[in-house]
């Protein structure tokens, strides 16, 4: 069994962690109901104890972790915020007892949503630390598999502290994958220099990190409220069941839900179900290294796509089978992706499909022959799935989907983004704040927005041959 | 003779099992005490309480299949994995060929080379090894085509037999095409016989034959390890001379293949029916062989939707097989014959020289094992494995496939990371070619 560190990093990195672990305790009560630390747990806790760990207390119909044992439970995570104000609040949260001071790496003053705060300033002032406590949580790993960065993009810490952590994470373990869950801010984000933070990010992730699994906060808001529609509609037939939503933290152990917490919700199911094969058996098992391998055909081109379903689960059981072909429909349909993009309107180059729960291979390939016909795949990649079945479904579910398309329409996200950088940067608004920073230079910006350029660059020269018919190569003759 | 399994990645760890549930079943329920006694020697040793061992070493990148298929095993209470036979690492290939065969398989290659051993000083005699893999992923291929040198090079003079799993056309493992070529290439020079079942064709077996809804992976095992035993149970051949053939791979080998151009064998068995029909059918030689050849001769897989208008070219139309005519050349057949009344089975029609190559006469060309005793719950059973041009469509696919993605260089980054460069691409793409453009001229 492979290990994987979580690192958070800033306000909102640290709040979707939150969430993530509170998740992650909820799935595995669910499932080990022996409460014995098993195989499974070992993917993302340590034990610190090797009594008995978790004392699962039936309540109400659902079972949660009984708070006291959680002291045996040591998450594999870093945490680290330039405020202390998010980790603080994990730290007298419920799932207190489960860091040690260790694995936090706090200060004061914030970056002042300033990338060059964030990379420059506080990478270099507490670098050693960085690297220390990263070493430290690798080395109580018997097989770390990967990194999961979460961070996001328009701030200061996770932007800028965050993308510099992951080039630490390159240069001292450049064999682990490093998978990055970045939030995108929307077009009306608060933040009026997020535009600016993204695109210096954005360089970093090219060339940094193994897989980016991009996230805009408009399309999560966008699936909250459909969710709440569906939840206040009141027809008969249609009761969700209410721990089953994507957005549910029903059945874990903070009480009342913070006003972040439905939209971080997803961001977290999305982490545990990319991990589920890691973690479950299954008849197909599909590891992490495996979705690098396949999802990225070029090695700047690793920005997946992902999407989620179902978004909840209907508490009266119907058909099962066309349940289970809807899912696999609304999985490739503009609502559900996490980004505001249609994969229909792009050029897909590969498609990871992880299924979880009582699924056979046969319902699987026939839905993939289904939507085939309306999915443009690229000429040398026509065939481009992979596919992972894991046995264990998330809860309150008995199946889920988690497709992760490497697709051309990510070109419009960082189309938009362009856009709004250059609204600012060619009035050189608030550039100073930027470049009073020691270490950063203007020609960091026309790098970063080079770099993002020739990426678009790269995206749309392959979007083009869409549609194109493009011959085979002529093979190889062989001589008689 | 004994045959030491080697069962590699996560496909041959499945599959495995499989096939010796259905070997241990059938020498246990079948009535001829030579045949049982013949069956347990060749495929498991037993302890001094009579327990039977597979002879069979697990190897794989992560945990969790082997975990699964020993625990199952030692369940079942009919025959169990030997304790100490397995080898697995913590983190996978991550489906990536270079990983297992540059990485993984010189990490790990004493190891394994020892299991390897042990289980073969365990063997009176050692009849060859049978590596067990799939072609898609990173274990099974790239750490199974390792591990098939090493053992080309530690037992020089024993027979090797690949049983390979292709994987569904519509894909698994999105690089499946590069992995299958790089395995397909580098296994030519090293193995006697390459013996091919396609995941597409036994699914089809399952649900159109079988009649199964829901179609798992543990079904399409099932099918494939019912056809695998059925070659290899104890069988009486033409060398054999009245007793149990003690040679299986040799004789396998030697009879089909003949040539270091032609390796790839394909099988087809009949009847295959669900087992609720089995008591409601009843089988005669002349209607399963009548079947069987013109399923050889049509290229088709399985009984049903068979096209009788193909027939063999009459004697001077010789000139490789016309395209579009549908009519599959054979270099080589084995026909096994399981049963029933098996000695009274007519096969005079699949030694036409018809079916086969110019260069071979029938009498070389075409080999018959029988065996009295019913197999796998089958009254009668025929199993014809080939050397045929059956494999010429699927291989020269997942080829064309393979080269349009090396053309627009994909995924290579992935696989030099490794070790691999592009011209050891070249050379397997030009191994393969040759050996798609050998079979596509027979004639």
């Amino acid at each position: 069994m492979t290990q994987s560190v979580v690192v958070q990093v800033g306000q909102c990195g640290n709040q979707v962690g939150c969430r993530f672990w509170d998740l992650a305790l909820r799935e595995h009560a669910h499932v080990n109901k022996k409460g014995m630390y098993d195989e499974a747990l070992r993917s993302f806790f340590r034990n610190v104890d090797s009594r008995m760990i978790i004392d699962c207390v039936a309540r109400n119909g659902y079972t949660i972790c009984a708070g006291l044992t959680l002291a045996y439970l040591n998450p594999q995570a870093v945490l680290v915020d330039m405020e202390e104000g998010v980790v603080n609040e994990i730290l007298q949260g419920p799932l207190r007892e489960m860091f040690d001071s260790t694995q936090l790496l706090t200060d004061v003053s914030g970056s002042g949503n300033n990338w060059a705060v964030g990379h420059m300033t506080y990478g270099s002032a507490y670098r050693e630390q960085i690297v220390d406590k990263l070493r430290k949580a690798a080395e109580h790993c018997d097989c770390l598999q990967c990194f999961f960065i979460i961070h996001s993009m328009g701030g200061g810490t996770g932007s800028g502290l965050g993308t510099k952590v992951l080039s630490l994470l390159e240069e001292e373990f450049p064999e682990v994958c490093r998978i990055v869950s970045s939030i995108y801010p929307s077009a009306e984000d608060d933040v009026v220099t997020s535009p600016y933070n993204s695109v210096l990010a954005m360089r970093e992730l090219t060339e940094h990190a193994d897989c980016v699994l991009p996230v805009e906060n408009q399309s999560l808001v966008d699936i909250v409220n459909k969710i709440k529609q569906m939840s206040h509609a009141g027809r008969p037939g249609s009761v969700i069941r209410r721990d089953s939503t994507l957005i549910s933290g029903q059945g874990g152990l903070s009480g009342a839900e913070k006003p972040f917490d439905a939209m971080n919700n997803i961001v977290a199911n999305l982490l545990l179900n990319i991990t589920s094969s890691a973690r479950f058996d299954g008849s197909l098992n599909m590891d992490l290294n495996e979705i690098a391998m396949n999802l990225v055909p070029f090695p700047r081109l690793h920005y997946l796509v992902p999407s989620l379903t179902p978004l909840y689960t209907l508490a009266d059981v119907s058909v099962p089978t066309r349940r289970l072909d809807q899912m696999f429909s609304d999985s490739f349909s503009k609502d559900h992706q996490l980004i505001r993009a249609d994969p229909k309107r792009g050029l897909y180059l590969a498609c990871a499909l992880m299924v979880r729960g009582n699924v056979h291979v046969s319902d699987l390939r026939r839905n993939i022959e289904r939507m085939k016909p309306s999915l443009p795949f690229v000429s040398w990649n026509q065939e481009g799935w992979k596919t992972g079945l894991c046995s264990v479904p998330p809860v309150g579910h008995s199946h889920s989907l988690l497709a992760l398309a490497n697709n051309t329409c990510v070109m419009s996200t960082f189309m938009e983004l362009r856009e709004r950088f250059t609204k600012l940067y060619r009035k050189k608004a608030h550039l100073h704040h930027y470049l009073h920073v020691e270490g950063m230079e203007q020609s960091m910006f026309s790098e970063a927005v080079g770099s993002l350029s020739s990426l678009i660059e790269e995206y749309y020269l392959l979007d083009a041959t869409k549609g194109r018919l493009v011959p085979d190569a002529p093979r190889l003759r062989i001589a008689r | 003779m004994s045959i030491v399994t080697v069962q590699l990645g996560q496909c041959g760890n499945q599959v495995g099992p499989e096939v010796f549930d259905v070997i241990s079943s059938d020498a246990l329920e079948g009535q001829k005490k030579a045949f049982c006694a013949a069956a347990r020697e060749r495929f498991f040793h037993q302890t001094p309480r009579g327990e039977l061992v597979a002879r069979a070493v697990l190897v794989d990148m992560e945990p969790k299949v082997i975990n699964h298929s020993v625990s199952r095993a030692a369940k079942s209470g009919a025959w169990r994995y030997g304790e100490a036979s397995h080898f697995s690492q913590k983190q996978g290939s991550g489906n990536n060929w270079a990983n297992g065969y540059c990485v993984h398989g010189p990490r790990h290659r004493d190891v394994v080379e020892e299991l390897v051993r042990r289980e073969v000083e365990r063997c009176d005699r050692l009849a060859g090894l049978m590596a067990m893999m799939s072609v898609a992923g990173g274990t099974g291929s790239g750490v199974g085509t390792y591990v098939t040198q090493c053992l080309r090079d530690t037992y020089p003079k024993s027979f090797i037999l690949n049983h390979l799993t292709w994987p569904y056309g519509t894909g698994e493992v999105i690089v499946q095409n590069y992995n299958s070529v790089l395995t397909l290439a580098h296994l030519y020079q090293l193995s006697d016989a390459i013996l091919v079942h396609e995941n597409d064709t036994v699914h089809r077996i399952c649900g159109r034959l079988l009649n199964i809804k829901h179609i798992s992976f543990g079904d399409v095992n099932r099918v494939i390890a019912h056809q695998l035993a059925s070659v290899l149970q104890p069988a009486l051949t033409a060398d054999s001379r009245g007793a149990y053939g003690r040679n299986p791979l040799g004789e396998l080998a030697s009879a089909l293949s003949c040539h270091p151009e032609y390796k790839l064998l394909s099988v087809c068995t009949v009847p295959q029916v669900p087992s609720s029909s089995m008591a409601y059918s009843t089988f005669s030689w002349p209607s399963l062989l009548k079947h069987l050849r013109q399923m050889l001769v049509s290229n088709t897989k399985m009984e049903e939707g068979i096209d009788w208008q193909v027939r063999p070219p009459g004697g001077s139309a010789r000139t490789g097989s016309p395209a579009g005519s549908g009519f599959n050349r054979s270099l080589a057949n084995l026909l096994v014959l399981r049963g029933k009344d098996v000695y009274s089975a007519e096969t005079g029609g699949f030694e036409d020289p018809a079916l086969y190559t110019s260069w071979l006469s029938p009498e070389e060309a075409f080999s018959l094992w029988k065996s009295p005793v019913p197999f796998n719950k089958y009254e009668k059973c025929a199993t014809l494995v080939s050397n045929s041009q059956a494999l010429l469509r699927p291989l020269d696919d997942m080829v064309g496939k393979a080269w349009n993605m090396f053309a627009s260089r994909a995924y290579l980054h992935q696989y030099m990371k490794f070790g691999i460069s592009e011209e050891d691409f070249l050379d397997c793409f030009t191994s393969i070619e040759q050996v798609v453009s050998s079979y596509s001229q027979l004639h």
